[in-house]
């Protein structure tokens, strides 16, 4: 369990980092909590050339209020996450599910943008990303893009990020006063989610004015459960109508097998935890 | 000073051990750094079966830092050099050689095929992707079944057979009991069932570690491991190097449960590798490598027979199991299902009993003893069926097993497969348990849920378990043909300041033996706790031993310090006599102190030791010493037992299982330290829990092993287990003087038909009759809605840092 050898920068500006990046050549790797990339460089899955290292950069961390959305930079950890007060606010589906994420030693390492570029289809931040629709800033050596979380994950650990880009920021439109939970579905309390689902609405009177459903693990990339929100809109926000608007949950999914779940299994509970995950929001 | 000390045994102290274990203020093995010393790094078979057609090492020896590369071949050329096994069950065992090193084929993967010495370890890893090895596939064997099919593919074709031997047990042959099948013909009821044992892994908490240091005339071996004695023993045997020239020594070892009974090809290796090299060497594996090739444990099919009468008196009981050795036979492996032979008939009156058991070779990581070793399977198969056979009758099962249980005044009673219990009392256990559990008011929850549809229902699984521990009187293992006794040494020393040093054979891995031996010690001497240091795991200041395992450290292990104390007393009366100048019969010793009778005159011990010390003035023909050892044999099995109760709640919406109340009450005789208990009850039932809800060892078809990481074999944290309310009765053993029984593996042996148990009886009324293990949510939802048992794999839960990432094949599943 010893990675190969690779050489190491630790930049102190986004702008050195890219430009590291760029001259270290493909097979460079971009680190940031570690906590899924060292996993993987332990067991010589992946062997990079170099690390470039995102966590002596000051102006990637933290959470800033930019009027109609919070920007977080990419290299604010899950713990800062999970305790800051304008995520809280505005945004408080992405400080439930990170609650959910592994244990607080990972969480005081791992960061939001790790996981957002790691892209792995059991992560449990990129269907809270897609729902609240937020907005990738990334660098690279030609200045920065902005790309939408729908065009973001492309496949299986795969993004929109090319190999000399860096994820900076991350901007999620604001939420206010919207119900959120994250309902997750594991076989042990550290471990990533079987299915999970995130769901966040706004009620108007006794009626739900707006919904916002994404599935974790339900395909390659997190899914968005339209027809689970299209059911939603309009509705008395009453247990019977969420019932029955999360019987559309798994339409248009496309899970994976594995030995915990078959598609059978994971659809159905991508159904049951839709119904769970928009009572318990109602409810919080 | 006044001579009232308070018993130190009974006291609830925390572990002397602990504030170096948990600070980090001691040395590993793999913290052991030697002058000139080099790593190994082991190149394992990424092949479940194949021949070696070449291995081409050229590349690999001219990596950076590489001193050396070695195959099989180069460490063994004559091929001579097999790994040992010390229970050959049978006359007619099959014991295919367990070369070093691959030779010429391998049998699964993640046997060691050649092995890198470099300057540093990192060196050694990155020259193994240099090795290029040709394999030509073989048919790979995988499944009890398949191997014992009529034209299965052999393991070893050498053999003609992948049946390793056939061990039987008969009630009606030995005259312990009836004809099982006469009891069966004319039994009013009869039941069969098939429980399948999952595979699990040893999951101890420091990997196994070697360090071989050669450059003294005496070899050293540090090793991660449970049996410092016996690996010292057979490495003289297995290598012919004379015994009196290797010193193992196990430092502070981080955990076992059976996986570090062993002797292992590296440690082989490391000594062979060291002698070539004439330089010290150090291997130590990394969690895949622990995963793939340390052994694992159960794996299991049972069939069982079980006849009753109508009113639930159970008249017979067979059982045919087949057990799956993997690819070789390890140190005592083929001996682990048969360990379960004696406990199939429990706690209960069964007047007859068959016992049959086919162990099997795979194509997989060998099969060894693993916390519980035989006992869980047994304790599993037939709490199962009694919960079983309640439900058969329309009986309450707790009913049922009172019906068929010995009496507390039936003791001492000799059960039909000829084993003798000493003590017990299941009544008492019992009774305190439903109290604790409020098994009334949880039969009418579930009742009521069952009532109103309710999407979570309630089941109660019940294990009255007892099991055979504290291995073990030497002629009992002299008949079951095992190769060693089952005594244990202790040594006393006596130091001229008054301090003692305790020396055990038995060793340490986590337990606490320090502790306890330290509190036995100074009540027998009546010497200060903090007095007293105990030393063990080193072959040259612990030169006698046979380790620790089968929960025998206390009960036999203890009993020798209680022994060697007895002896040191004895000596130091003589002198004391005659340093008060009054006759031994006049003297009486107690809280460290002689006194003549009916007088207020005495003399510390301490003082004893200082005058033996000086020597000044002893009594004619008394040696200047009241240092003592003691071996201790044991004339029986300590017979620990207990009433574990589970009430499991099962969302038959998700299939997912919760815990919500788990009350065991257990006996384990006389307690020396109640914290120490208390630990290993907490961590035992987490390992029994474990087995029924969250692990299992996978192989795919190919025979590689899916769950190679923690990511995918599932350990339950202390946020997956409930809050458990253990409690005990005491009910000494009579067999030993402490009145002691092991405690050891009591909490994994009891827990998981508890659990099983429980998830059954909640979802019984669905038509589900039995769950495989893991009790996984999906497999528990098929059951429920489909009737399917073991529906999916267990496998793989995307976790730990790897997520989606199969470790196995790289890349995404
Ligand atoms: C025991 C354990 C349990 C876990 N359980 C969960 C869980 O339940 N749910 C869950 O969602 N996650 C879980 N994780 C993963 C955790 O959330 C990781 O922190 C996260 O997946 C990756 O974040 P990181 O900062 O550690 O990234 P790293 O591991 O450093 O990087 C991950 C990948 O992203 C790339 N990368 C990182 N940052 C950037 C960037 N700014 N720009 C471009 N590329 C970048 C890296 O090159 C690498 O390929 C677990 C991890 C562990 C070790």
């Amino acid at each position: 369990m010893i990675p190969a050898p690779f050489d190491y920068v630790a930049p102190s500006t986004v702008d050195d980092a890219v430009r590291a990046l760029a001259e270290a050549g493909e097979d460079a790797k971009i680190i940031a909590g570690g906590q899924s990339l060292l996993p993987v460089l332990r067991m010589r899955l992946a062997a990079p050339t170099s690390l470039i290292d995102l966590n002596r950069i000051p102006e990637l961390r933290g959470v800033r209020d930019d009027g109609d959305a919070l920007v977080i930079g990419s290299m604010t950890t899950h713990y800062d996450v999970q305790r800051d007060p304008l995520i809280a606010e505005h945004a408080a589906l992405l400080a439930k599910a990170t609650d959910t994420v592994a244990d607080p030693q990972v969480r005081h390492r791992g960061t939001f943008g790790g996981s957002i570029a790691h892209a792995d289809p059991a992560g449990d931040l990129l269907a809270p990303a897609l729902a609240l629709d937020t907005e990738m800033v990334v660098a690279g050596p030609d200045g920065r893009r902005t790309v939408p979380a729908a065009d973001f994950f492309e496949d299986f650990f795969t993004t929109a990020l090319r190999p000399d880009e860096i994820l900076v920021e991350v901007r999620v439109p604001k939420h206010t006063g919207w119900h959120a939970h994250y309902e997750k579905f594991n076989r042990v309390a550290q471990a990533w989610s079987m299915v999970a689902v995130a769901a966040t609405v706004r009620t108007d009177g006794g009626t739900i004015a707006e919904a916002r459903v994404g599935l974790t693990n339900m395909s390659s990339v997190p899914v968005r459960a339209r027809a689970v929100e299209e059911a939603l809109v309009g509705r008395p926000a009453t247990a019977e109508s969420i019932r029955a608007a999360a019987e559309h949950a798994a339409e248009g999914t496309n899970p994976t097998v594995d030995g915990n779940a078959d598609v059978e299994y994971r659809q159905h509970l991508a159904r049951v935890l839709t119904g769970r995950a928009i009572q318990a929001a109602m409810a919080g | 000073m006044t001579a009232t000390m308070e018993p130190e045994v009974g006291k609830g102290r925390l572990r002397k051990e602990d504030a170096r274990l948990i600070a980090g203020r001691t040395r590993w093995t793999d913290n052991i750094t030697l002058p000139g010393m080099v790593h190994l790094a082991v190149l394992r078979s990424t092949a479940a079966h194949a021949k070696i057609v070449n291995i081409d090492t050229s590349a690999a020896k001219e990596m950076p830092g590489v001193i050396a590369v070695y195959t099989g071949d180069d460490l063994d050329p004559e091929g001579a050099i097999g790994m040992p096994c010390a229970w050959p069950i049978t006359p007619d065992m099959k014991s295919p050689r367990r070369p070093v090193l691959a030779q010429g084929k391998v049998n699964f993967a993640g046997e060691g095929v050649a092995v890198v010495v470099a300057r540093s370890a990192g060196e050694a890893e990155d020259a193994l992707a240099e090795i290029d090895v040709d394999y030509e596939d073989l048919p790979v064997v995988l499944g009890l079944e398949n191997a014992l099919a009529e034209d299965a593919p052999l393991v070893h074709e050498e053999l003609g057979t992948n049946r390793n031997a056939l061990w039987k047990f008969d009630s009606g042959e030995a005259g312990s009991g009836g004809d099982v099948e006469q009891a069966i013909n004319e039994a009013e009821v009869v039941l069969k069932r098939r429980f399948r044992q999952q595979r699990l892994v040893p999951a101890f908490m420091e990997p196994r570690s070697c360090v071989v240091d050669p450059t003294a005339p005496q070899l050293t071996m540090w090793s991660a491991t449970q049996i410092p004695h016996i690996l010292k023993t057979m490495s003289a045997l297995t290598l012919g190097i004379p015994e009196h020239k290797i010193r193992v020594i196990a430092p502070d070892v981080g955990g076992g449960f059976g996986g570090k009974i062993a002797v292992l090809p590296e440690e082989i290796m490391s000594l062979l590798v060291a002698q070539k090299l004439g330089r010290p060497v150090k291997w130590t594996e990394s969690r895949s490598e622990t995963m793939a090739a340390a052994h694992h444990g159960r794996d299991q099919i049972q069939d069982l027979t079980i006849a009753a009468k109508r009113d639930g008196t159970v008249t017979g009981l067979k059982v045919e199991l087949m057990a799956d050795m993997g690819a070789y036979l390890g140190l005592v492996g083929p001996g682990v299902p048969i360990l379960g032979a004696f406990m199939f008939n429990a706690i209960y009156k069964i007047p007859a009993y068959h016992f049959a058991c086919t162990n099997v070779f795979t194509n997989t990581t060998l099969t060894d003893a693993y916390r519980g070793a035989g006992r869980p399977e047994a304790t599993f198969g037939i709490e199962r069926m009694m919960d079983e056979l309640a439900a058969e009758l329309g009986m309450d099962p707790m009913e049922l097993r009172e019906k068929n249980w010995i009496k507390h005044d039936e003791f001492p009673y000799t059960t039909v497969s000829t084993l003798t219990y000493d003590s017990g009392n299941y009544e008492a256990a019992t009774e305190k348990a439903m109290q604790l559990f409020d098994y009334e008011g949880l039969r009418r929850e579930q009742a009521e849920r069952r009532e109103r549809n309710d999407p979570v229902q309630l089941g109660i699984g019940i294990s009255t378990f007892t099991e055979m521990c504290g291995l073990a009187p030497s002629r009992v293992l002299g008949s079951l043909d095992y190769g060693a006794g089952g005594w244990e040494h202790a040594a006393i020393r006596m130091l001229p300041t008054g301090k003692v040093e305790v020396i055990t054979g038995s060793s340490a891995h986590g337990q606490g033996h320090e502790t306890a031996w330290s509190q036995i010690v100074s009540d027998q001497l009546g010497v200060p706790f903090e007095d007293i240091e105990v030393l063990h795991g080193d072959t040259q200041s612990s030169h006698k031993g046979l380790d620790t395992y089968g929960s025998r450290s206390l009960a036999v292990g203890g009993i020798a310090v209680v022994k060697a104390a007895e002896k040191v007393i004895e000596k130091a009366k003589k002198i004391a006599a005659h340093m008060m100048e009054c006759s031994e019969d006049d003297l009486e010793f107690s809280g460290g102190k002689f006194t003549v009778k009916g007088t207020d005159k005495s003399t510390g011990i301490g003082d004893v030791a200082f005058a033996a010390f000086m020597a000044h003035d002893l009594p004619d023909g008394v040696e200047p010493s009241l240092d003592s050892e003691a071996v201790y044999d044991p004339e029986n099995f300590s017979f620990p037992h207990g009433t574990h109760l589970c009430a499991a709640e099962v969302d038959t919406e998700t299939g997912r299982v919760r815990l919500r109340k788990y009350v065991c009450v257990d006996d384990v005789g006389k307690v020396v330290n109640p914290i120490i208990v208390e630990g290993q009850m907490h961590g035992g039932l987490a390992q029994g829990i474990a087995q029924a809800l969250f692990e299992e060892a996978v192989f795919d078809e190919s025979g590689t092993l899916t769950s190679g990481t923690f990511a995918d074999y599932l350990l339950p944290s202390a946020a997956d287990l409930p809050s458990f309310t253990t409690d005990r009765t005491e009910t000494p053993s009579t067999t030993n003087p402490l009145g002691v029984k092991g405690v050891g593996e009591a909490g994994t042996i009891a827990s998981t038909p508890a659990v099983v148990n429980a998830v059954v009886d909640a979802v019984r009324h669905f038509g589900v009759n039995d769950i495989e293990m893991p009790l996984s949510p999906m497999r528990v939802w098929k059951a429920v809605h489909s009737g399917e048992k073991a529906a999916g794999g267990p496998g793989a839960e995307a976790g730990g840092g790897l997520g989606s990432i199969d470790a196995t094949h790289g890349g995404a599943q």
